[in-house]
């Protein structure tokens, strides 16, 4: 079969692999329909994550036909059944699964140990995704092996799109979880850093949960027109001060809840000189992230807030505002999204046409495209905001 | 043909057959030429500044022509990474510095001047080259229109219709709450 392949720093090619087999009688094999490029394939094409190994296929927003089962599926799923894959693989047995924590099940990281030396603890396993998160072959391929497959999956009811319901898979319940996390009151401000499609979805979230103001802030038109379609009200950050833009729209007060849609890659640009300093520090290895929009929320949210997260961060961020953090009483919250805590619910939006995620592709193309469909959306060309690629 | 890769991956795990065709667009080509040349000529200006003050009559300046070693080597590490474009811009800058370094060693009693002015024709070419990277390596649209998307709310009952139902919503809730 054809799969998109990472050889190496900005180097992703359509190879040809074997088809993935059946290991365990919990894993089924999915023909894909459409899988997507995700802002954290992002990180991975500029080797920002540690732990990729050449010959790793990439993706985790994917969607197909079940075609083949191993005898362990105890009835929950079947040859023939449509599915979205979430990017977190779970057990549903462990301790975290139980009480809804998925993106840290306890079982599914088949190298657990490189996670525990890293991180302290284990994390769940993910799809296309470093060896620290289980080395799983992803999604941008023709076909897909999901292990824990009878409880790694969303049923898809008949008369819905693929475009309707790819992003259940990841970044539509990871807009909802920064939204939610913010327990939005109907008097708050809701500020969201980046409109890419995890900012986009972020902003429908915040208007669905309630928030009296939304305020998106990116510095590309395209992005930005996008958000003010959903309701925010957007601020350029590369025409306008974000601090005074911010107070003006809160009468001084600043923002109740900050989400950072952009994670370690924030934008390297002379009017923001602690970009320049990350970028320099991350040349010598002495930092791996750039947390601009951190100590930006840390800031500008109003005391007693919430600071949202989630952006991908990857490793070590300087320069933290722990003073104001704590003097302020902010709470943080973050995690990589915990997908089937929310996909029920979404589910149900989407098919009573509350919403429909799919305002967000800009460019839908076949797989071979791949790789050069990745510096379209790395360079932001073409006006890209998502693209779904169709094996 | 054999991929190390092949042995990493488990058993049902797909395996390289045939490796695609990999896409460097021409302009990185550039910037990982100048790229490597700024390292290399920056380890020279670092390791021996001597010898180039020597050759342009500049006794007496190593210490300056080692700090300029020091820019080029971060320019081209910078030019090699995935923000060329930053890369190639500190280069373009750091062009001017040269010139202006070599124009002021380019005084008539200066034993050495023809050397310089070679020097400072090298510099005026290879700025035109590194000016071409940079723009060719900008990640903005330069040519192609842009697109916006205003009917794109993602609502298809409206963005006034989700407003309403989600305070109605949250009042409710707050309302059963207290
Ligand atoms: N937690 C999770 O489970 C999860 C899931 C999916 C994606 N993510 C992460 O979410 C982040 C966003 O993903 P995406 O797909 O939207 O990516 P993206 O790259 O398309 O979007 C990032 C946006 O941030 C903007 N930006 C950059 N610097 C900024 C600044 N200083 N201020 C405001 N905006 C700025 C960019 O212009 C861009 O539009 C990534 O870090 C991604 O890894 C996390
Ligand atoms: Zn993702
Ligand atoms: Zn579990």
């Amino acid at each position: 079969m054809k799969a998109l392949v990472w050889h190496g720093k900005e180097d992703i090619r359509c190879d040809e692999v074997t088809d993935p087999q059946i290991e365990d009688p919990r894993d089924a094999i999915i023909k894909v329909t459409s899988c997507a490029i995700c802002g954290s394939d992002l990180h991975l094409f500029h080797n920002f994550i540690p732990g990729m190994l050449p010959g790793d296929i990439m993706g985790h927003e994917t969607m197909g036909e079940v075609v083949e089962t191993g005898d362990g599926m105890d009835g929950k799923l079947k040859k023939g059944d449509r599915i979205v894959v979430p990017f977190t693989i779970i057990c549903g047995q462990c301790e975290q699964c139980k009480r809804g924590n998925f993106s840290v099940c306890e079982t599914t990281n088949r190298k657990r140990h490189l996670a525990e030396k890293v991180f302290g603890h284990t994390t769940a396993g993910l799809f296309g995704y470093t060896h620290l998160t289980g080395g799983y072959p992803g999604g941008q391929a023709e076909y897909l092996r999901v292990p824990f497959a009878d409880t790694t999956h969303i049923k898809i009811p008949e008369g819905l799109s693929d475009e309707q319901v790819l992003f259940l898979s990841d970044i539509f319940p990871t807009g909802w979880q920064a939204a939610a996390q913010c327990d939005i009151e109907p008097t708050d401000t809701v500020a969201i850093w980046g409109c890419g499609p995890v900012g986009q979805m972020a902003i429908r979230s915040a208007i669905l949960l309630g928030a009296n103001q939304v305020i998106a802030i990116d510095c590309l038109p395209e992005r930005l027109s996008m958000a003010e379609a959903g309701g925010a009200t957007v601020i350029d950050f590369k025409t306008e001060s974000v601090m005074d833009r911010l107070q003006e729209l809160t009468d001084g007060r600043g923002p109740e809840k900050c989400i950072d849609a952009t994670g370690m890659e924030s934008h390297v640009m002379p009017s923001q000189p602690d970009t320049i300093l990350d970028r320099a520090k991350q040349m010598l290895m002495l930092e791996s992230d750039r947390p601009h929009v951190l100590r930006e929320m840390i800031y500008l949210c109003r005391p007693g807030g919430v600071i949202s997260i989630p952006g991908v961060y990857s490793g070590f961020s300087d320069k933290i505002p722990m003073g104001a953090l704590m003097n302020k009483g902010l709470t943080v919250r973050t995690g990589q999204t915990h997908v089937n805590r929310w996909t029920d619910d979404l589910l149900r939006r989407i098919a009573d046409g509350e919403i429909d995620p799919s305002f967000v592709i800009t460019h839908t193309v076949d797989l071979e495209h791949g790789p050069e469909m990745y510096r379209l959306f790395r360079d932001k060309q073409d006006s890209c905001v998502k693209v779904v690629l169709k094996p | 043909m054999y991929y190390v890769a092949n042995i990493m991956r488990s058993k049902g795990d797909p395996k390289i057959v045939r490796s695609g065709p990999r896409h460097v667009p021409p302009a990185n080509r550039l910037a990982r030429s100048l790229g490597w040349f700024s390292i290399g000529l920056g380890a020279l200006e670092l390791f021996a500044p001597r010898r180039i003050t020597r050759t342009l009559g500049m006794q007496g300046n190593e210490t300056l022509v080692r700090a300029f070693g020091l820019r080029e080597i971060f320019s081209g590490i910078m030019s090699l990474s995935v923000d060329r474009n930053a890369g190639l811009w500190s280069r373009v800058a750091g062009d001017g510095l040269d010139a202006a370094a070599l124009m002021s060693a380019m005084t008539r009693h200066n034993p050495k001047k023809h050397n310089v002015a070679l020097a400072l024709l090298m510099i005026g070419g290879i700025a035109m080259l590194d000016y071409r990277g940079a723009q060719e390596t900008a990640r903005r649209p330069q040519n192609g229109r842009r697109r916006l998307y205003p009917d794109r709310s993602g609502f298809p009952k409206g963005l006034a219709a989700a407003r309403d139902a989600a305070r109605k919503v949250l009042s409710h809730t707050k309302a059963s709450v207290s």
